[in-house]
């Protein structure tokens, strides 16, 4: 109580402090939310911060590249091993993602608990080439999309917090330069505890990936960063970014390490609450540049694209299972109201647009790993999913009517994080 | 993981393309214009595919291709004669849906004889055309309720009823009808059987004047004391409650994907047609972001999205038919994108094109007439809805009506 009030006091607001001594509040069980927003106040404006940086210990290796696949017919099918991640993911989504999300969502922080699960799973070897202890033999694109399907059928938001140190070592992988890759990716092998995130967006309507605000400069052989970008997914815990940055007209990847003079602002947003969306300021930032001779920034994108395509895939299919659910117990006039057509139609189509997304994405990813042009498949996933991901999303909360509407069930939370399908660009790496 | 067209299609894709270019595109106005003329250039055309066929894998340009019963010892995966036969009717609806439709041998009857016949059956039928006979007037969707009865005469059957919306019904060699063996036994009891053209009794009454496919003809026919051997009953002559309706209902699951492969054909066609228009307001290299995209360019990169997912949904049903698993479900949602995906496509680049689209100076409005069918035949947008909703909600046909 007295830190309570202390707070508040500091923010000079008497009036809350008063409110804050009253026994009104607990009464209504307004405490907690008064509480939550006082922190949250206290936490606005940017700061520094508060991971203190984290010493890299570089190590000489030569530059990894994994190699591509082969194929010839046309085949759905999965491997042994696509089966069993799957399987594995499947399960750790329902039985540890989905009870997890609603709170995760409401105090909008990652779970503490999830960071544990990130090793216990072992996301990172998937990623990691086999030269550095990781299991990853050759180009995986359909099993990484795969695997973010799956644990996104627990939840949305989650899934991009387990996934993005694990999207960066993908980046660095497939795109590093031999200085980039040995001054971290022995570090992911070795210290499980070193977390990356992206920062891609920009505070732009109708923002453009290709026409940066954000400048790279170069200087003395150092490059900087200068600008701000927003929808950071854990961007107060990361200890290095992946930004993207307009150098000499273009556009480009760099990597900068959590450093005192980024500044941080919480960002809240309408979903991916429990990623902690924050808005970052470099301030003449050093960094390396990311990619070799064969970096393809298109490509780069669409392998971030294709990650949140999936994961609204997944998504999807836990609001249709919500909404079957749903639909076969609810009853109106006398019978359930999956006996309706306008109501069961609404599931006949999740069901058509869920497998079309999957379609176009895994055809993208499948193209990708085997080493050819991707971007225009990439391209039209993308376009798809954003469409169809908000219309199933849209349609879950009105196969529940009012219910939907409230935090009783999750389909408002999957409505608001499946509208992020459509405007995030990059920001995960399949 | 891999959903290209397998390389050892890719010969018999470019030719089904060149045939649609140069034999049915030239021909594709004259036939719109000219309903119910016999469109005689197909008769060469069949020849050459029967040929092809003969030597292994051809065109197989209809319905015929589908549900043949693959070599079952095969071991690994399978792309087959379900998946070429898709990719042949795509590029032959590229050229037109109508004639397509019309190709002699290719009939839905030859599908349902593919899939249900006996050996004995399959040997005698070689080589016919055969029409489908299901819709009665009284009977759409609901084919449980056909009302063409079929009653055991000795060593035949005698066929009495109507059928209307037989596609090829006049020119076919013969026709596969519907018709219940007893009318109070429901689904369980209708069969089909093989009527030749020329049987005593059956009368084509007359010919549909439509919106699209006119090349194709649609004739109404009645079967009156009409008698057909019983050796032409195909599969099955027992009235088995338990598995009732099953048996029939198979051919649909290789079909669908077959009507299916007929909205991307014919969609295909206005697509790439839209595209050559707008060339200069498009970007080959979708470099720009679909935000940044005019409204004309996004459009368009819509359609183009709707149009993969609907031929790659296509393509699963069939590979999974290929490979023996299971596949209504699938079948159902790939008729249902393509169907109405062919027919907004269509519709959607007649009116960008504008008068340009709605003229009969393009093809560009026919393509948006012909399509629509494909939304309606082989089950309807709403059945297929229907089909795909009681598997994911777990409802029978009597709760979910």
């Amino acid at each position: 109580m007295t830190s309570m009030i202390n707070k508040a006091q500091g923010l000079g607001l008497s009036l809350i402090t008063k409110l804050a001594g009253s026994d009104v509040l607990d009464q209504l069980k307004l405490r907690k939310f008064v509480e939550k927003s006082l922190y949250q106040g206290s936490k606005a404006g940017f700061r520094a911060l508060s991971q203190t940086q984290k010493a890299f210990k570089p190590k000489q290796i030569s530059q990894q590249r994994l190699p591509q696949q082969q194929k010839n017919l046309f085949d759905l099918s999965l491997t042994e091993e696509q089966k069993m991640t799957s399987d594995a993911m499947s399960q750790f989504a329902q039985e540890v993602l989905l009870g997890l999300a609603h709170d995760a969502d409401h105090a909008a922080e990652f779970p503490e608990s999830l960071w544990q699960y990130i090793e216990d799973l072992g996301l990172n070897y998937y990623a990691l080439p086999e030269a550095l202890g990781g299991v990853a033999s050759e180009q995986n694109i359909v099993s990484n999309l795969l695997i973010a399907e799956k644990l996104a059928e627990g939840d949305f938001s989650l899934t991009a917090g387990l996934l993005s140190t694990f999207s960066v070592i993908n980046a660095i992988t497939r795109w590093g330069s031999t200085e980039v890759q040995s001054m971290y990716l022995p570090c992911f092998a070795e210290d499980s505890d070193i977390t990356a995130t992206f920062a891609i967006q920009e505070a732009t309507p109708a923002f453009n990936p290709y026409e940066l605000k954000t400048k790279a400069t170069l200087e003395n052989d150092q490059f900087y960063i200068d600008g701000e970008k927003t929808l950071v997914i854990l961007g107060d815990l990361a200890d290095i970014f992946l930004v993207n940055a307009d150098f000499n007209g273009k556009p480009d990847v760099f990597v900068v390490q959590c450093n005192e003079s980024i500044s941080i602002k919480n960002s809240p947003a309408m979903g991916l609450k429990a990623t902690e969306t924050a808005t970052l300021r470099f301030n003449h930032i050093p960094a390396l540049r990311l990619g070799a001779a064969d970096f393809d920034y298109t490509a780069f994108l669409d392998l971030g694209n294709l990650m949140w395509c999936a994961m609204a895939v997944g998504t999807c299919e836990a609001v249709k299972a919500y909404c079957i659910k749903y639909a076969n117990e609810r009853t109106a006039f006398g019978e359930p109201i999956s006996h309706r057509q306008s109501v069961a139609f609404m599931v006949a189509d999740m069901a058509i647009e869920i497998d079309a997304m999957r379609m176009l994405i895994l055809n993208a990813a499948s193209l990708a790993e085997s080493g050819r042009p991707f971007h225009r498949e990439a391209y039209l996933a993308h376009l798809l999913c954003a469409e169809k991901s908000m219309k199933i999303g849209t349609d879950g909360v009105q196969i529940l009517g009012g219910h939907g509407f409230t935090k009783e069930h999750p389909v408002e939370r999957w409505y608001r994080d499946l509208r992020a399908t459509a405007i995030l660009q990059s920001g995960l790496h399949a | 993981m891999n959903l290209q067209n397998p390389k050892k299609f890719k010969m018999m894709i470019d030719q089904a393309h060149d045939v649609a270019i140069n034999v049915l595109r030239p021909i594709s106005r004259k036939y719109d214009k000219a309903e119910h003329a016999y469109p005689k250039e197909l008769d060469m055309l069949a020849s050459l595919i029967d040929g092809m066929n003969e030597g292994g894998e051809g065109i197989n340009a209809g319905a015929a291709g589908a549900g043949k019963r693959g070599d079952s010892d095969n071991e690994g995966i399978l792309n087959g004669t379900n998946m070429s036969t898709a990719l042949g009717i795509i590029e032959m609806c590229y050229g037109d849906t109508g004639l397509l439709l019309s190709m002699p041998r290719q009939g839905l009857g030859n599908s349902a004889i593919a899939a249900v016949a006996n050996d004995e059956q399959l040997e005698r039928f070689k080589g016919t055309w055969a029409a489908m006979a299901i819709t009665e007037p009284g009977c759409g969707s609901d084919s449980a309720a056909i009302r063409t009865t079929a009653t055991k005469d000795g060593d035949d059957y005698i066929l009495n009823g109507e059928k209307i919306f037989v596609t090829s019904g006049e020119r076919a060699d013969s026709v596969v009808v519907w018709a219940t063996l007893d009318r109070k036994a429901g689904r369980a009891a209708i069969k089909s059987f093989v009527v030749p053209k020329g049987t005593p009794g059956m009368k084509v009454e007359r010919l549909e004047h439509k919106l699209g496919i006119k090349a194709s003809d649609t004739a109404v026919i009645n079967f009156t004391d009409c008698r057909v051997p019983a050796e032409n009953l195909l599969g099955n002559a027992e009235v088995d409650v338990a598995k009732g309706f099953a048996g029939v209902m198979e051919t649909f699951d290789n079909t669908r994907p077959l009507v299916a492969a007929m909205a991307i054909g014919c969609a295909k066609a206005s697509l790439e047609r839209i595209k050559e228009i707008f060339k200069d307001q498009l970007d080959a290299n979708y470099s720009t972001p679909y935000l940044q995209a005019s409204n004309l360019a996004a459009q368009i990169y819509r359609m183009e999205a709707e149009w993969e997912a609907a031929r790659l949904l296509m393509l699963k049903a069939t590979w999974m038919a290929d490979n023996k698993k299971p596949n209504s479900k699938e079948a159902s949602i790939a008729k249902a994108k393509a169907g109405r995906v062919g027919n907004e496509i269509t519709l959607k680049c007649v009116e960008l094109a504008a008068s340009v689209g709605y003229n009969e100076d393009e093809l560009l409005e026919k393509w948006a007439r012909d399509s629509k069918i494909l939304d309606i035949f082989e089950g309807t947008q709403q059945i297929q809805q229907l089909i795909i909703a009681r598997r994911e909600l777990g409802k029978s046909s009597s709760e979910l009506k």
